[in-house]
């Protein structure tokens, strides 16, 4: 029996668009791009606005979670996390490092780390050129493996023929 | 619970094809697996690979892409070619082991 032969019709082409820069917002967006690869699936990966932050070399690995704003935030334990609390200074940064260690432990990869792996799986990244040209970034600001900085006319290019996943 | 007959042995498989029984794993078995799932000839690098695997599932480690690319076997650029089309799900059917259900 081959693998996937039960599945009536396979997934054969993924583009991910990730347009925030929070950490949850990004991961979402590498665990589904990089889970793409694993099965065997076409896979694009797609930055645009506060999203660039995860190829922005400065922040890539330093992104937080929003600990004001956010109904889902909770205390270790599961009691709530009273906002007052998450608007003072260094509550966000503590709360996103706690964050990123947790996840170290579950074997999930920093960002870096993670884009090197889909881009060793074969997964291809691309900035948008609208969001770079409006945040000023340059070449060397931005991860290294990168296939380019694209319009939006060529991500529609690249996206045909499978789905488009918005996160 | 199904059975085939692959190189002349009979295996029993689950709904993914993947054995349940690793008693009944030999070379043969291996390189027939491979063959159905489209890898027409295992290197020595496809048996470093399978190897490691194996050893990973005997001694309870949790076995990932991420692990396996940190493993010194083979790089993960490396193990996609090797394994086209799902390296993790593909390189541990063909080893004979479960099938791994980590997210990443």
């Amino acid at each position: 029996m081959r693998i996937g032969k039960k599945m009536s019709e396979k997934i054969k082409k993924v583009s991910v668009i990730c347009a925030k820069g929070s950490l949850e917002d990004v991961y979402a967006a590498l665990v589904m791009t990089n889970g793409a690869r694993m099965e065997g699936i076409e896979a694009n990966l797609f930055f645009t606005f506060f999203g660039l932050d995860a190829i922005t070399k400065k922040k890539m690995n330093k992104l937080h979670t929003a600990t004001v704003g956010n109904p889902a935030m909770a205390m270790p334990g599961g009691l709530p996390f009273p906002t007052l609390l998450g608007s003072l200074p260094g509550v966000e940064a503590g709360v996103s490092a706690m964050m990123r260690k947790e996840m170290d432990k579950l074997d999930i990869p920093p960002v870096e780390e993670f884009l090197d792996m889909i881009h060793a799986a074969g997964g291809k990244i691309y900035g948008c050129k609208l969001a770079v040209d409006m945040f000023k970034l340059k070449e060397e600001d931005m991860y290294d493996d990168i296939e380019g900085v694209i319009t939006i006319g060529e991500f529609y290019e690249k996206a045909a023929g499978g789905q488009i996943i918005f996160t | 619970m199904a059975e085939k007959t692959l190189a002349g042995v009979t295996i029993e498989i689950d709904d993914n094809g993947y054995m349940t029984n690793f008693d009944q794993w030999n070379k043969e078995v291996a390189n027939a697996l491979a063959k159905e799932n489209g890898i027409e000839e295992l290197t020595q690098k496809h048996w470093d690979v399978i190897e490691y695997i194996q050893k990973g599932v005997k001694d309870g480690v949790n076995l990932s892409i991420r692990r396996i690319g940190k493993s010194g076997v083979v790089d993960i650029k490396t193990f996609y070619e090797l394994f086209p089309d799902g390296p993790l799900k593909k390189a541990t059917l063909i080893a004979g082991v479960p099938k791994p259900s980590g997210c990443v």
